[in-house]
């Protein structure tokens, strides 16, 4: 037993020594991807942590185009023209839409620092995913996967947050169409597209959106949000008047054109 | 003969399909085979490999020593070989291919080829035939004009080039790259880690000769040629000149690993090449006193690094950059390039201020069909299915009436596209247009064309 008790005694020692500094998990942030809206940063002390990876699910299918601008609006958001790396398969083009630049320019991000990777496979998705979270100089990496993804396991999942805790990138994982499941994660969300505020003419507004905390490490999870896109400002704001959607509603259902409702 | 005459005849008779494609890829491999002899070899399909080997000779010990080992290697190869040295590219050919009688040198040879060795038309070759001109000395002894009157005026040309009167320019199937170093080994090199670690060392003889011209490499290219006469090539790019010898053996390494179908040394190679056929000006780094560069490697430099990584490992085209072009109709307003050739920023449209973005995040390239309730002619959409569910709209926008580009159609025609901007009872934003007007089609269909934010 003497034997084996001296190495035992030793990697005691190493976690001692671990707990001691705090672990490699306590080295601060180096900043915060903020939304600009003064409530929620707030809460989260500054906004999403960088070098941290945050995952943003789209439980239904439908709400992935919601999901998807909210992470590159919040990457985008950040000055400087350092790129933003989106990482997805090429069959994603089919599923939920090539990723449309003139779009992106109409929200008021640069579309040039979009730098689009798109692979065969998961598993090589993976694999650049994680050369890229190792390439310090990205706004940050977006990694969108669809359905379970089974190569995403906790190992893989820590090896990505420890890259880019290393190198100090953010990773955003886009799951679309995926359940929420445990992970590695800083912060864990479920975005759903939100009715928007309406124009005149009852036309759609601008991009609304739900938020749902699912989970925090630094804090208690359970927060719902609904902000809406001012590309004005370049800032995400409250849903201004958002109770105004339910009579118009009513009214629709009596008058089905709607037009003259607003 | 027909195949089952043939078959009766010689019951152990192999066939097999004829499939010109695959022949034409054999032809080629061969060609960047014989790239050991001399970088330049033209193609001469289906059958055929033209070598200029002017100021080659010497390293085979002359001529007959460089076709005894061009004889032996494709021998070797399975394949029946008919050769001939010839002082034009043209002649070469001709003497390959028709040449019956020997004759005592290069000038009487090709005199005495048949007059199908100048490939004309065969009404042209019948004619030549008839008159008793049986011979290209035949023909050479008349004046050219009457030829060209009474032949054509490409039986002159031909002739005139096959005499060497006329230039024969060769098309090689690459042109020379302006920086090479390659090795040849006495002894076959058998095992990949010691071909490695040559084509280090050849890399870092190229680099030193681009560094003497001022010049980074764009584009490396590295060719193993096997001790059986073939040759595999494997290269590799980057999106901005370099001098990095590290950074180039990484990507070579990547790209190894990434091989579908793994290098084989099968019996060993033979020789080495590493050309860089891409160059761009690159100035010297100014190091320290006490080493190292002055200018430390940038985030720049690392986020370039990584594209060249990934385009090696997912293809050129896997790392892209959006770009954006001049057109009105959607899906094509987007350009996304390769973004190892470092395409320039384009500007992009400013939106109005206080609108909603009234493109969409995701775009559907082809749109996708959709069964729409809408009122006849001009009215909007009121539901529509898609992908097995119904959305009922609640708000709506449109329409945006986007003309098809007929300026750039020969019939001037092409369908209007009216698009809607809607939202379902749900808040999700689509982007549906119905293709077609009603005065320009009986039934126009409906499409989903995107999702908004």
């Amino acid at each position: 037993m003497r034997e084996s008790s001296q190495p035992l005694a030793g990697l005691r020692q190493r976690i001692a020594r671990l707990a001691a500094t705090g672990g490699p998990e306590s080295r601060p942030a180096e900043g915060w991807l903020a939304t600009g809206h003064g409530a929620f940063d707030a809460a989260f002390g500054g906004g999403l942590m960088v070098g941290r990876c945050h995952e943003f699910f789209a439980a239904d299918a439908l709400d992935g185009a919601s999901a998807a601008a909210f992470a590159a609006l919040l990457a985008l958001r950040t000055p400087g023209q350092t790129p933003l790396l989106w990482l997805r398969t090429v069959d994603a083009g089919r599923r939920t839409g090539h990723i449309y630049a003139p779009g992106i320019a109409e929200l008021g991000g640069d579309p040039g620092r979009l730098l689009l990777i798109e692979t065969a496979d998961p598993k090589m998705l993976l694999a650049c995913a994680n050369d890229a979270v190792r390439c310090a100089g990205s706004a940050a990496v977006i990694v969108e996967s669809w359905g379970k993804f089974p190569l995403l396991d906790l190992t893989a999942g820590r090896r990505l947050t420890l890259g880019a805790r290393d190198a100090g990138t953010t990773l955003l994982m886009l799951r679309l169409n995926a359940a929420p499941t445990p992970s590695v994660a800083e912060t864990r969300w479920n975005i759903v597209a939100a009715p928007s505020h309406a124009l005149a003419a009852d036309a759609p507004g601008a991009p609304a959106f739900d938020l749902e905390l699912l989970r925090w490490r630094g804090g208690p999870a359970g927060t719902h949000w609904r902000l809406d896109w001012d590309k004005d400002e370049q800032a995400f704001r409250d849903t201004a008047l958002s109770g105004a959607v339910l009579p118009l509603a009513a009214r629709r259902a009596i008058h089905p054109l709607g037009a003259e409702a607003a | 003969m027909p195949l089952a005459d043939a078959r009766a005849r010689v019951p152990e008779l192999v066939i097999v399909p004829f499939d010109p494609v695959l022949d034409q890829a054999w032809l080629d491999r061969l060609a960047q085979g014989c790239t050991r002899y001399t970088p330049l070899v033209a193609l001469d399909a289906p059958d055929g490999l033209i070598l200029d080997i002017t100021g080659c000779t010497h390293l085979f010990d002359g001529e007959a020593g460089l076709i005894d080992d061009i004889d032996s290697r494709l021998t070797r190869l399975g394949m029946t070989l008919r050769h001939a040295l010839g002082p034009t590219a043209d002649a070469a050919r001709a003497l390959a291919r028709y040449q019956m009688l020997p004759a005592p040198d290069e000038a009487s040879a090709i005199r005495r080829l048949p007059v199908a060795a100048l490939e004309l038309e065969a009404e042209a070759a019948t004619a030549l035939v008839r008159a008793g001109l049986k011979t290209i000395g035949d023909l050479a002894a008349r004046p050219t004009a009457n030829i060209a009157a009474r032949f054509g005026a490409d039986a002159a040309t031909a002739l005139r080039r096959l005499l060497g009167d006329a230039p024969s320019p060769l098309d090689p199937r690459t042109t020379p790259p302006p920086v090479v170093a390659e090795r040849r080994f006495a002894e076959p090199v058998a095992s990949m880690p010691h071909a490695t670690q040559i084509l280090t060392e050849l890399v870092g003889e190229a680099i030193a000769d681009l560094g003497e011209r001022g010049k980074g490499g764009r584009h490396f290219r590295a060719t193993f040629f096997r001790s059986d006469g073939l040759a595999r090539s494997i290269a590799v790019e980057t999106g901005h000149p370099t001098r990095d010898n590290g950074l180039v053996m990484r990507l070579f390494a990547e790209r190894m690993d990434a091989l579908r179908d793994p290098l084989d040394p099968g019996f060993g190679f033979d020789m080495m090449r590493l050309a860089v056929p891409r160059l761009e000006p690159l100035a010297a780094t100014q190091l320290k006193l006490e080493g190292g560069a002055v200018r430390a490697a940038t985030e720049g430099a690392a986020m370039a690094e990584l594209v060249d990584r990934l385009a090696t490992r997912i293809g050129r085209g896997g790392v892209r950059k959006f770009a954006a072009a001049d057109t009105h109709i959607p899906e094509q307003a987007q350009l996304a390039l390769p973004a190892i050739d470092a395409p320039p920023p384009t500007p992009w449209p400013v939106p109005e201020p206080g609108e909603p973005p009234l493109r969409p995040f995701y775009l559907f390239d082809p749109p996708q069909v959709i069964e729409v309730i809408a009122e006849v002619p001009d009215g909007p959409p009121h539901r529509f299915r898609w992908r097995r569910a119904t959305h009922a709209i609640r708000r709506y926008e449109g329409p945006e009436r986007i003309a098809s580009e007929w300026w750039r159609r020969k019939d001037n025609a092409g369908l209007t596209r009216d698009y809607y901007r809607v939202e379902d009872d749900r808040g999700r934003r689509y982007w549906l247009f119905r293709h077609g007007l009603y005065d320009e089609k009986p039934d126009p269909r409906w499409y989903i064309h995107g999702l908004f934010a």
